[in-house]
């Protein structure tokens, strides 16, 4: 009998099968059925198929936009919550901070419900859909962009400011030149956290959006009930969407992104 | 008004705006939940007819109960699973760290929706079906990683040498590990543990692709009764007013003493 000499490296060994059998294998099937047919013959004919119905595209179309919206919105309001708690010489900065991601530990669903409530009581609930549907995204996905933008502008150095103020930099320069590019990994990191779920996360859009606002995550539910090939399609294409932005966002930063796990 | 004042005015009202509108929704749910009608804007009395029905109605209770064993299993594997993974990574070769990392990760950065549905098809393929072990390998998928991206940073912050000076002195490989480096990385395992629950707590997606039938959390449950909008589900989403409420004083006390235990426990080490 062979005795397994105890080591640390193979404490890993749990988690090295469970992300085999339930992370990477999963990803293979998806692979697998985006690119069979029924009878599982390879085709590309799920792809052409969807991208070649008007409807669908108007839909990505819509999506796209909504997604855009959200971003820019949340990074247009969280940029300067970061930059003034990041910079602020407040003993109780990070109790306000604490203050932005508390509503995130209520249940997602029971807080999108609040706000369905909310907009109820205004009369908006079915007359302002998109409006409602941005609302409710920007709301819910702003923790994730502040986060990382918060903890990017903390670790910029405040002799930069400091020097920049020296060589004349007036603040629109020193914004532009020292505060901007520093941030840019934040931005990056926000961004991507929060384009991704804006485009999926169809729990917003049916509940605010009175489900007229149709998002790309929806075509996954749909064919979730009726044609698992096309699903596993518009899935693989988010998964490359996925790849390619993370790639070109410089690789994924843990310490940025890790939902307040280091709070 | 000099500049300065103005400018600091200025950067607390927006912040203050902000939280204000992230607030607006759950307080205007908590006033009303203690309203005796069903209809918000109209006050009739204070009272806990809402709690009441809350408490009183067996299907939302056992929902309730539902979701938070589900998020302590979850949560509790999770936890073992991430940290036994954290360690075995940290210790083993850059190329096996950086494979295993990089597919710790993908979790994290893919749609949930993609997530959800490829276990759910992967799932039906192998003929497992949806049980309460598919659910609960969902939420650990979508959970494990954060436990790792927790614990991750505790073992490059912890010195080296200390567990080395155990083996010097006698201690097994085990104990070592046990006596020396456990201690060390408690605080982002008991982080990953709390953010596995929120995150198990607060899933919508993955539970509904890979649930048994007829197993309700409190989100399928209160997406389900919003969405369905009939006379009958009315007088349910009158028992979410104070569900949400609940919830939001219960989460806002353990950041308080989070808060007040983390700053002692700081103040004591200085």
């Amino acid at each position: 009998m062979i005795r397994l000499r105890f080591s640390r490296k193979t404490l890993g060994i749990p988690y090295a099968v469970f992300l085999l059998f339930f992370v990477i294998a999963p990803m293979f099937v998806i692979l697998f059925y985006a690119f069979t047919d029924r009878e599982n013959h390879f085709t590309f004919m799920n792809f052409v198929r969807f991208f070649s119905d008007p409807t669908k595209l108007s839909t990505i179309v819509y999506s796209l936009v909504i997604a855009l919206i959200t971003t820019v919105v949340c990074l247009v309001i969280a940029f300067p919550i970061a930059y003034i708690l990041a910079r602020s010489k407040m003993k109780r900065k990070f109790v306000i901070l604490m203050l932005f991601v508390t509503p995130m530990w209520i249940n997602f669903v029971l807080r999108v419900n609040a706000i369905r409530e909310l907009f109820n009581w205004m009369g908006l609930l079915g007359e302002t859909n998109y409006f409602n549907t941005v609302f409710g995204m920007v709301y819910d996905f702003l923790p994730f962009m502040i986060l990382p933008l918060y903890t990017t502008i903390m670790k910029i150095d405040n002799s930069l400011y400091e020097a920049s103020a020296d060589l004349g930099g007036n603040a629109f320069t020193t914004f532009t030149r020292v505060t901007l590019p520093l941030a840019m990994p934040g931005i990056m990191s926000g961004v991507t956290m929060v384009f991704l779920p804006s485009m999926t996360n169809y729990v917003v859009s049916d509940m605010l959006g009175n489900s007229m606002v149709t998002i790309i995550g929806k075509f996954i539910y749909e064919y979730f009930g009726t044609d698992w090939h096309m699903g596993s399609m518009v899935a693989l294409v988010l998964l490359i969407v996925v790849f390619v932005s993370t790639w070109a966002s410089g690789g994924f930063k843990a310490e940025e992104n890790a939902r307040g796990a280091n709070l | 008004m000099n500049k300065k004042t103005l400018i600091g005015c200025l950067k607390a009202g927006f912040v203050g705006l902000i939280l204000l509108l992230l607030y607006a929704p759950i307080l205007l749910l908590a006033v009303y939940s203690f309203n005796e009608t069903d209809i918000i804007g109209t006050w009739g009395s204070f009272s806990f007819t809402h709690y009441q029905k809350l408490f009183g109605d067996p299907v939302i209770l056992g929902m309730i109960g539902n979701t938070l064993l589900l998020a302590l299993l979850a949560a509790t594997l999770s936890t073992v699973l991430g940290t036994l993974g954290a360690l075995g990574m940290f210790y083993s070769k850059k190329r096996v760290k950086a494979v295993m990392h990089g597919a710790s990760q993908i979790p994290v950065i893919n749609a949930e929706i993609v997530t959800a549905l490829s276990l759910a098809i992967a799932f039906v393929a192998v003929g497992l079906g949806k049980s309460y072990f598919t659910l609960l390998i969902g939420h650990m998928v979508i959970c494990t990683p954060f436990v790792v991206l927790s614990v991750m940073p505790k073992l490059k912050q912890m010195d080296n040498s200390l567990y080395e000076a155990a083996l010097d002195l006698g201690a097994s490989p085990a104990k070592a590990l046990f006596k020396v480096v456990l201690p060390q990385i408690v605080p982002g395992i008991i982080s990953g543990f709390m953010l596995a629950i929120t995150l198990s707590l607060d899933d919508y997606i993955v539970t509904v692709y890979t649930r048994p039938s007829g197993f309700e959390t409190i989100s399928t449950y209160v997406f389900n009764a919003t969405m369905r909008g009939n006379a009958h589900t009315a007088e349910t989403l009158s028992s979410f007013w104070a569900l949400t409420t609940i919830l939001f004083l219960v989460i806002v006390t353990v950041v308080v003493v989070f808060n007040l235990t983390g700053r002692r426990k700081k103040e004591v080490t200085k």
